[in-house]
């Protein structure tokens, strides 16, 4: 079992809810995409080459400021409980961990992380370069990937065309390689039967939406992952203006849609929002997917100030920790334990039991 | 080759589009091209840039010819059905072995060709580009000027005038 208290933050910080507008926006994460150049991409590596990769690169990171410390975790060593624990974290992504049904763990797939930075190395990419802020913190979160980058870049070749820019395995992401995502809870807007237009809206504007744990998730709980489409045509500052100002639009349209509510249907918001708290507070089974609903009821609670007693620090940290792998961790048991969801639901309880007695 | 939409006209625009992961080609005539909203080479000659090349009695740059299916990367060997069918290209040199495809899926995908965001060689020499993002666009349209890239010159010139 892999020690996430070596992590300074446990590779938790971002749920800590201490960044801007986290009532709406749990976190901001950026990602650049690089490769080496004197190295053919991700679907022609020999297994030889991957660990050539790792080496170089770890080698610059251990010289770089911001990775000096970095813990590193080799996912092809890892068990799967380990791997799907770090994915939950939103410290790797799927294809890293190897988690797609399908999917194996690709060897040399490493994550090198320090605090709110990391890289991902041999993933579809050589190196992808990750940050990772609690709230809406687009430019701070890119400022520190953006150093990162720098400094690897001093000591690496990258591959990159005068024309282009930064080549990738997948033309999607060639240019900047950036990527900028916020994971923001919309409830208002799906009560209000608004989201799919504001989608479109979005799509309209070169912006894409993806689940809870990004590509290729499903949408829980009424989470959302905004980012960019494009990484080519517009710099860098461009691409996370036009992403900034797209958000706040929306978080605009949430706190229009939840005024709405509140002003049309006040005894039923009520109703809703204190019957997930009931529900959360006293049932005696919950399987992950009517967890993450009902804390979005909770959350939507709390934010219109329906609902006292809850903090979104707990909120955030029970939406990590009643995931499948934290919850077998937590128990000393399998992530496919039968018994899981009973064991969710007293996790559960006595998290909001605790949160009450010590509020008063 | 005549166009896929009508059957009738000549394919002049080679488009290639990623859908469901799926990358497929459509193969149009000039004016099924213009119905769908792609930009033929045609337009060029209605842009002001256009009538300026003319004048200068040149025709729309000249599109090196596209590698047939069968060609592969003198690097890693990857052809481009092998980018058909993953979606993923083999290395970097991909980009110079297939880049008239590229080009036009770049364009397709992005809107653009052009990377505009801050540049690899000016970090390797430790050159900060933050805040020198006018001087940056001005160095990438005197190269565009000199290089003869004036489709990527227009986009550098207004560009720089948003900037300004």
């Amino acid at each position: 079992m892999i020690d996430l208290s070596l992590l300074t933050d446990g590779g938790v910080g971002w749920l800590d809810a201490s960044g801007p507008s986290s009532h709406l926006i749990l976190s901001t994460r950026i990602r650049l995409a690089r490769n080496l150049a004197d190295h053919v991409f991700q679907g022609r590596t020999s297994e030889t080459e991957r660990e050539e990769i790792l080496t170089v690169v770890e080698r610059a990171a251990r010289e770089s400021v911001q990775l000096r410390r970095a813990t590193k975790f080799r996912l092809d060593r890892l068990d799967r409980g380990d791997r799907q624990l770090l994915h939950e974290r939103h410290l790797v992504s799927k294809e890293l961990a190897g988690l797609d049904p399908e999917g194996r763990v690709r060897s040399g797939a490493t994550l090198l992380v320090q605090d709110r930075i990391g890289v991902m190395l041999n993933e579809e990419d050589h190196l992808r370069i990750q940050g990772l802020h609690s709230g809406f913190a687009l430019e701070a979160a890119y400022a520190e990937v953006d150093r990162l980058d720098a400094e690897l870049g001093q000591r690496l070749a990258f591959a990159f065309h005068p024309e282009f820019g930064y080549l990738t395995s997948c033309p999607t992401n060639v240019g900047t390689g950036l990527r900028a995502s916020v994971l923001i809870h919309l409830p208002g807007l799906v009560l209000t039967k608004e989201i799919s237009k504001v989608l479109q809206g979005l799509a309209q504007v070169g912006l894409t939406f993806r689940g809870l744990y990004g590509e290729g998730s499903e949408v829980v709980g009424n989470f959302f992952q905004l980012s960019n489409q494009t990484t080519l045509g517009s710099s860098e500052s461009e691409l996370l203006d036009h992403l900034g100002k797209m958000v706040r639009q929306v978080m605009d349209y949430e706190e229009q849609a939840r005024q709405v509510l509140l002003r049309d249907a006040p005894a039923i918001i009520e109703d809703k929002v204190w019957r997930a708290y009931g529900l959360l507070r006293y049932a005696r089974a919950l399987s992950f997917e009517e967890a993450m609903n009902l804390l979005s009821g909770v959350r939507l609670g709390v934010g219109v100030n329906l609902i006292p007693d809850v903090g979104m620090y707990t909120l955030n940290k029970l939406l990590v920790y009643t995931q499948p792998a934290h919850l077998a961790v937590a128990e000393g048991v399998s992530p496919t334990e039968p018994d899981l969801p009973f064991r969710r639901a007293r996790f559960v309880r006595k998290v909001l039991e605790s949160e009450v007695g010590r509020r008063g | 080759m005549s166009c896929d939409q009508c059957r009738e006209r000549e394919a002049v625009i080679h488009l290639t589009q990623i859908v469901n992961e799926q990358v497929t080609t459509l193969h149009l005539c000039e004016r099924c091209a213009a119905e769908k909203g792609v930009e033929s080479p045609g337009a060029v000659a209605k842009t002001p840039l256009g009538t300026f090349l003319a004048a200068m009695g040149k025709d729309a740059p000249e599109q090196t010819p596209a590698p047939r299916s069968g060609e592969s990367c003198a690097r890693c060997g990857a052809s481009l059905q092998d980018f058909r069918e993953s979606g993923r290209l083999g290395c970097s040199e991909c980009y110079h072995s297939f880049e008239t495809p590229l080009r036009d899926l770049l364009r397709r995908l992005h809107g653009s060709t052009h990377h505009m965001g801050e540049r690899y060689a000016d970090r390797g020499t430790g050159t900060p580009t933050n805040g020198h993002q006018e001087a940056d666009l001005r160095e990438q349209l005197r190269l565009a000027v000199e290089t003869e890239n004036f489709e990527l010159a227009a986009e550098l010139r207004d560009r720089l005038r948003v900037a300004e």
